[in-house]
């Protein structure tokens, strides 16, 4: 569980080269000093002797943050294909009602074929392992999110502080301009009035968390409610296989940056512009 | 002046009571619609907007083509459209209400609209869509109540509304490109995130809309002592044999491109409306097929009437060839528009899309309430017309 033999040899293997290889890193344009590249080598170092217990998430979250996203490994998702707990812990938490029809259905982290949900990386003779699994999609919490341009009441509105794309469920016209927006299929809207269903199903709804009324849009919102009280967002912390990484893109220590420097990862449609903040290990 | 509404023969009164039957039904549909969600509808997740948005898109084009009207009557001083400029603005401030109803019957939140106002968005095309309908109807209304009081009293109408007719003709067209932009530039929907859509949406409001004109005259002429004359029909025909050719023009441009180019997101929605295809169960959906064929045969009839001179000549083959532009248009730039605009969704699948009965008669509803609009402005016309011969407004 958490770190593989492999991964902990690279990673001892850095630690040893003191990072000395690595380019500088480069946050908004400015070079990331000596100083903080020496932090890093005294955290390499501390990898070396707890590798496992520092790559595993930290109790919580940082406090503040630049720019949230998060890092998904599908290779952890891909060796337990069954699993749903990241699924079923946004939903249970945020009250998302599970219809009968599909026509009525909300979602705000599901699977999708991994060809469906990476079109450009598909091709006939794709690795087998890969060919046949599922990938993890979400709201990416766009840094140029076209919902945002289009709602005409904002709606849902992006939070400069911490790039997080928010929704007002209270102002929202249930037009659904978002939907016909979003480049990913990430938003859904309330066809039905969620709290009656609940009830007839005798889900008695989660207190710390609203329900939302009929006619309006929802989707994933990396649950700021969480992290305004320090908390992981709900499905990194119910992955019971570590596969989900959040954190603060702008800090170059971030285990977030620090999995998208070792690793080759992809995004969806990046060649739209609109800059997803789910990064994806296939 | 809209007491002249309320004067009215048997045949009057028929129309009227089956336009208030159909209304008050969809209104009782609506009322379940209110109460249960857009769920009694065949909206879904992945097709989002369907029946309710597609009469809006095109009912925006028949607001608009009242400038083909206007336009000659006013900048060409072309007198033969003088009967047909009130009707034509009266056909306007129909589709306006209607396009405005349609948005509101397909809001998940009707009544919080005045959200659109209270936070106006200026980087929203939707708001500025909201403006420009908005604005249109407001001149539209003042233009032809104005006008025709003016006509009524046998004098010319005032110099001041001239700067408002003169502005509503650019307005006509800004309502119609930026309903393109509403959806053409997303690039998250390929099929629509087009260069051509707004010319596209203009041609096709320039003949779909005279083309209902046309076919209103002949009905008025039929069923009432007014009579446009055969000259400015003729005229008009020959408005909606252009405007329906670049029309079809502009969408063999669009199919040239996406097939040529055979780029999948872009050559799928055109083979999901006109072939099919497979939702992720495997099953072959084929929902627009039958629409889509028949709007390009009719498109096709339409052309073959329009575009020879001694067909067109012909009322009965016109009224035939208006009847085809006007069904044509319809399919393709309402239903076909919208919801191949959604199929397949953004993960490449297939979700099929039809409107239910609740939403087919709000939906014929809506339409019945802009007939009533239409019938009972065009009453008020035309008696009054009756009363004074028109004068020719032209200083």
């Amino acid at each position: 569980m958490g770190i593989d033999r492999r991964k902990f040899v690279k990673v001892a293997g850095l630690a040893a080269l003191g990072f000395a290889a690595r380019p500088p890193i480069r946050a908004f344009g400015q070079e990331i000093t000596g100083e903080s590249l020496e932090i890093r080598e005294s955290k390499a170092g501390e990898l070396l002797s707890g590798a496992v217990e520092e790559i595993k998430r930290a109790p919580h979250p940082p406090k503040n943050a630049n720019r949230w996203a998060m890092v998904i490994d599908l290779r952890k998702c891909r060796e337990h294909q069954d699993c749903t707990a990241c699924i079923d812990a946004c939903h249970k938490i945020h009250n998302v009602p599970s219809y009968p029809k599909p026509k009525d259905e909300i979602k705000w982290i599901w699977k999708e074929h991994f060809n469906h949900a990476f079109p450009d990386a598909d091709h006939d003779f794709i690795e087998e392992e890969v060919k046949h699994s599922n990938a993890l999609l979400l709201c990416n919490h766009c840094d140029n999110p076209p919902c945002v341009r289009v709602c005409p009441t904002q709606a849902t509105w992006k939070r400069e502080e911490d790039g997080l794309v928010m929704m007002d469920w209270h102002r929202c016209i249930g037009c659904r301009y978002c939907i016909a927006a979003c480049p990913y299929g990430s938003r859904s809207f309330n066809y039905r009035e969620p709290k009656k269903f609940l009830e007839e199903q005798g889900i008695k709804p989660q207190p710390d968390f609203p329900t939302r009324t009929r006619g309006v849009v929802e989707k994933c919102t990396f649950c700021e409610e969480r992290l305004a009280r320090n908390l992981w967002p709900a499905c990194v912390e119910a992955c019971p296989y570590n596969a989900l990484t959040f954190g603060d893109l702008d800090n170059a220590d971030d285990p977030v940056r620090i999995l998208l420097h070792d690793n080759f990862t992809i995004r969806r449609k990046p060649g739209l512009g609109t800059q997803p903040e789910v990064y994806y290990i296939v | 002046m809209i007491e002249k509404a309320l004067q009215g023969g048997k045949s009057y009164w028929t129309l009227i009571i089956i336009l208030l039957a159909v209304i008050g039904v969809g209104f009782l549909a609506y009322l379940r619609q209110f109460a249960e969600g857009l769920t009694v509808t065949g909206l879904s997740r992945d097709v989002s907007w369907g029946l309710y948005i597609a009469q809006f898109t095109f009912l925006v084009g028949v607001a608009a083509s009242a400038v083909m009207v206007v336009l000659p009557y006013y900048l060409h001083n072309y007198k033969l459209f003088g009967k047909l400029t009130v009707l034509g603005e009266f056909l306007a401030i129909a589709a306006c209400i209607m396009c405005m109803t349609f948005i509101f019957v397909d809001m998940g939140q009707p009544f919080r609209i005045p959200n659109v106002f209270i936070y106006a968005t200026p980087h929203s095309v939707m708001f500025w869509d909201t403006v420009a309908i908005g604005g249109y109807l407001f001149l539209n209304i003042l233009i032809s109540r104005v006008v025709l009081g003016s006509e009524h009293k046998g004098i010319a109408p005032p110099k001041w509304i001239k700067p408002f007719i003169i502005i509503s003709i650019p307005w006509a067209i800004s309502i119609h490109t930026v309903t393109a932009f509403l959806y053409s530039g997303l690039a998250a929907r390929p099929f629509w995130m087009t260069a051509v859509m707004a010319p596209r949406f203009l041609a096709s409001a320039f003949s779909s809309g005279p083309a209902l004109l046309i076919i209103l005259c002949l009905i008025l002429r039929k069923y009432t002592k007014f009579d446009p004359g055969r000259e400015p029909i003729q005229r008009l025909a020959v408005i909606v044999t252009y405007a329906m050719a670049i029309n079809v023009f502009l969408i063999l441009m669009e199919i040239f491109t996406a097939a040529y180019s055979g780029i999948p997101e872009h050559l799928d929605h055109f083979r999901y409306m006109f072939f099919g295809m497979e939702d992720a169960q495997g099953v072959m959906r084929t929902n627009l097929v039958p629409w889509m064929w028949t709007s390009s045969i009719l498109a096709v009839i339409s052309l073959v009437l329009l575009l020879v001179p001694k067909f067109r000549a012909r009322e009965g083959l016109l009224a035939l060839a208006c009847i085809t532009v006007f069904f044509s248009l319809w399919i393709d730039k309402g239903m076909g528009m919208i919801v191949t605009g959604f199929t397949p969704n953004p993960v490449h699948t297939v979700t099929p899309y039809a409107p239910t009965l609740i939403e087919s008669l709000i939906t014929l509803a809506v339409w019945g309430m802009g007939a009533l609009i239409v019938t009972l402005l065009y009453k008020v016309a035309l008696t009054m017309r009756k009363e004074v011969e028109p004068v020719r407004y032209r200083d």
